[in-house]
């Protein structure tokens, strides 16, 4: 497909998600100003606190965005009944675009006042002009080109930043940004980074000319008073409509996923179970990144949400791994329900482990079977492994002292590009995802782990207590889908999207259909 | 030197200032300004002669001693309200970049909440006053103007709101001989039709000898002469005869008093 082809089959949602990018912009952009302005004055006049408030923006520009985004989500401050801190979504986006965006203002707003000649300022007081209308009659109109050159950076940081709001499902351009990366899709990614890019450059430009001709001109002068009040307004308005949106709906069942496809897949398909056999409406709470779908589970922020055992043993509780697939899922149910008040449900069927994987002609040429068996021979051999597998608890330096692996070379590169590298030998041994659709797409084998080193993976909802007590037959869904899924059925599914391209939602409609849980007669979501 | 306290204007009280660090930049001036004479305040730099200004409208206040203007020490004003009461010129700086000359005039009269209409009367009245076209400059900006230009502007701003007190800092010294020459002899015209209480710095002895009244004489924070320009040329003091012979030069070089 070329890029003009994509445009012209998504106009309509490129447009939206530009629209949303340009609303978060705009809104973080707009606070920032309204707090960072007002901010840098105050610490013109308290010069004393300058070293604190500019190291605490300057820190917080330190911050990598997951973290921080981990760390708003579990906060739950409400303002007259409003939620305004906390959760997943725009709001918790906007905080952080904001607390990004206010480095360059501050900074900005106070070098320029500070740096209006003393001449000048004298001059003013001896007129007998009051702290107030020197401020707003010579300091700030002096000092307003550089301000808006603080504005322009920190629009662009935002510009940049909100890619990364589509992992809390704030949406925007980064939507498809992810989504390309996730399916190793260049038109996807180029789809979301370029407009993007042009939306920076744009703000760039505009502001650009905006301060050049504040400084040729001498100053910006506000020629009505009533102009700056009313854009000031219209931010505010923006940003309660954007609150309140987040707000208003009332109690559905929120159902999320990770951010990548066979999650985005299992997401949908039990949204459409709840939807076609219970009345709830179900809202839709994709694409959440690192481990913030749990973050948001625990805030109540989404009622249930697709788990692995094994991640939930060691990245979540930060248990020591553990062999037996009963013992993990006991063990995570039991803690699950002790520290979380969760409930882990009937596992859906397949796991999604580390999958040691070689080319179907090498496995038939060497008959190779086992881990065990590439372990023999593996001398000359080198091997491709994703960063993550490097470093983890159940990762690289593990594996290879269980089975005694000693590799020619070993290769660390992103987990996507792995099995393209096996399949044009430029490695031999590579550790992909046992549902991995390219697995079949590529013809490659997956070797039994004959002395079970991996723990087990498999997938399983983690539903709120509460939820399941309010809403039994959502409990009933859950029960249902329990072991409808085996390892080569996920991977088709995968591979339905991955490879084809194809629309999740129809993907597990198909497949619900398949399984008799869905009539062909059902409504589509 | 005839002036008695009770007649002054303006007078300063055994008024040192010094520096948060302890240098001190002005000590025990004793002086009297009488209404509707110009002093002129003659020294090198460093002296003390705008650290005397500022003192007069509280830009600093004294760290021993009182101003007192009106008969009130300064401590006990208003700083806005004194402000107001005293127009102000410093070297050509002191014009707002982002304003044009018409705005420049009409500060003063705008924080006094003059109606639009009479402040830009007034600009015009003023820019007439100091011999500047006023369809032709009003609009302009400051960068828009030559040094001489400014500098009258610098001074019908200071008159705007027609206040009793000018302070005048050094308002000519950037400016060209030739200029600073005409200019003087301008505001000489200008001093006798307005009648207002002035002080002038400079260092420029002939500037002193046109336009002042008396003269004040400062050197490293001290006032060692005060007097009427002639009695400055008698004066023993080494000082002041540095600066009388730097007038007789200028004077056999045949610049204009």
């Amino acid at each position: 497909m070329t890029m003009g082809e994509f445009i012209s089959l998504h106009a309509g949602e490129l447009l939206g998600l530009t629209m949303e990018h340009l609303v978060l912009v705009l809104v973080s952009t707009g606070i920032a100003i309204l707090i960072g302005v007002p901010l840098g004055i105050v610490l013109t006049r308290k010069p004393a606190l300058s070293k604190p408030v500019l190291g605490f923006a300057n820190i917080m520009q330190t911050v990598p965005s997951l973290a921080l985004f981990g760390f708003l989500i579990p906060l739950n401050i409400h303002l007259f009944n409003v939620k305004i801190l906390g959760g997943i979504g725009a709001r918790t986006a906007i905080v952080a675009l904001v607390l990004y965006a206010l480095l360059p203002i501050i900074r900005n707003t106070f070098i320029g006042i500070s740096s209006v000649d003393p001449a000048i300022r004298d001059a003013g007081r001896g007129m007998g002009m009051t702290d107030r209308q020197l401020l707003f009659q010579v300091e700030l109109p002096l000092a307003m080109g550089v301000i808006i050159a603080g504005v322009r950076v920190a629009t662009v940081i935002c510009v940049g930043t909100a890619t990364i709001a589509a992992a809390i499902d704030a949406g925007g351009l980064g939507r498809y940004i992810f989504r390309g990366l996730r399916a190793n899709d260049n038109l996807l990614i180029l789809a979301g980074a370029l407009p993007a890019a042009l939306i920076a450059v744009g703000a760039d430009l505009g502001l650009g000319y905006f301060e050049r001709r504040i400084q040729l001109g001498g100053a910006f002068k506000a020629k009505s008073p009533k102009l700056v009040w009313s854009s000031a307004i219209v931010v505010l308005a923006f940003v309660a409509a954007a609150y309140f949106f987040a707000a208003a709906g009332g109690k559905r069942i929120a159902v999320g996923s990770k951010d990548f496809s066979e999650q985005v897949i299992l997401g949908e398909i039990i949204a459409q179970g709840i939807e076609t056999q219970t009345a709830l409406r179900v809202e839709r709470r994709f694409d959440l990144g690192g481990n913030l779908a749990h973050e948001a589970l625990v805030a109540g922020e989404i009622d249930v949400y697709p788990e692995y055992t094994g991640t939930a043993l060691l990245a979540i509780l930060k248990s020591p791994p553990l062999k037996d697939p009963q013992e993990v899922y006991r063990r995570v149910a039991a803690e699950y329900a002790r520290r979380f008040d969760l409930v882990l449900t009937e596992p859906l069927g397949f796991n999604n482990t580390f999958a040691i994987l070689v080319r179907d002609e090498d496995a038939r040429k060497l008959n190779l079977k086992t881990i065990s068996d590439a372990a023999k021979i593996s001398g000359n051999w080198r091997a491709g492994f994703g960063q993550d597998f490097m470093s983890r608890a159940d990762g690289y330096p593990g594996f290879a002292r269980t089975y005694g692996f000693h590799f020619n070379e070993v290769r660390e590169m992103d987990l996507s590009l792995t099995y393209r590298a096996l399949a044009e030998k430029q490695v031999d041994l590579i550790a992909g995802n046992s549902t991995d659709g390219l697995i079949a797409r590529y013809g490659l084998t997956q070797l039994i782990d004959d002395r079970n080193y991996f723990p087990p993976y498999d997938a399983v909802p983690v539903a709120r207590r509460d939820t399941l007590t309010k809403y039994p037959e959502v409990r009933a869904v859950l029960k249902k889908l329990g072991g409808i899924l085996t390892v080569e059925q996920m991977r088709k599914l995968n591979y339905a999207v991955d490879g084809e391209k194809r629309q999740p939602k129809d993907v597990a409609r198909e497949f619900l259909v398949s399984k008799r849980l869905l009539s062909r007669t059902d409504p589509a979501p | 030197m005839t002036t008695t306290d009770d007649q002054a204007a303006i007078e300063f009280r055994d008024v040192s200032f010094a520096l948060p660090d302890g240098r001190t930049l002005l000590s025990h001036l004793n002086l009297g300004v009488q209404p509707g004479e110009t002093l002129v305040l003659l020294g090198r730099s460093g002296s003390g002669k705008t650290t005397t200004m500022k003192l007069i409208n509280r830009l600093i206040d004294p760290t021993s001693g009182e101003v007192r203007v009106e008969d009130r020490s300064t401590l006990d004003w208003d700083p806005i309200q004194l402000r107001r009461r005293i127009g102000y010129v410093i070297q050509e700086i002191g014009l707002f970049p982002h304003l044009t000359v018409e705005e420049n005039i009409g500060i003063v009269p705008r924080l006094e909440g003059w109606a639009p209409e009479r402040i830009r009367d007034r600009a015009r009245a003023l820019l007439k006053l100091v011999g500047l076209d006023a369809d032709r400059f009003a609009a302009r900006k400051p960068r828009e103007l030559s040094g001489g230009q400014r500098q009258r502007i610098g001074v019908a701003r200071a008159l705007a709101a027609d206040p009793p007190f000018i302070l005048l800092d050094e308002p000519f010294g950037a400016l060209d001989p030739i200029t600073r020459r005409e200019i003087q002899r301008e505001f000489k015209t200008l001093q006798r039709e307005l009648r207002k209480t002035m002080i002038f710095v400079t260092h420029d002895i002939a500037e002193a000898f046109l336009l002042a009244n008396r003269i004040a004489l400062l050197k490293d924070g001290a006032m060692i002469f005060l007097g009427p320009p002639e009695e400055l040329l008698r004066s023993q003091d080494p000082e002041a005869r540095a600066f009388a012979e730097g007038f007789s030069n200028a004077q056999i070089a045949g610049s204009p008093v």
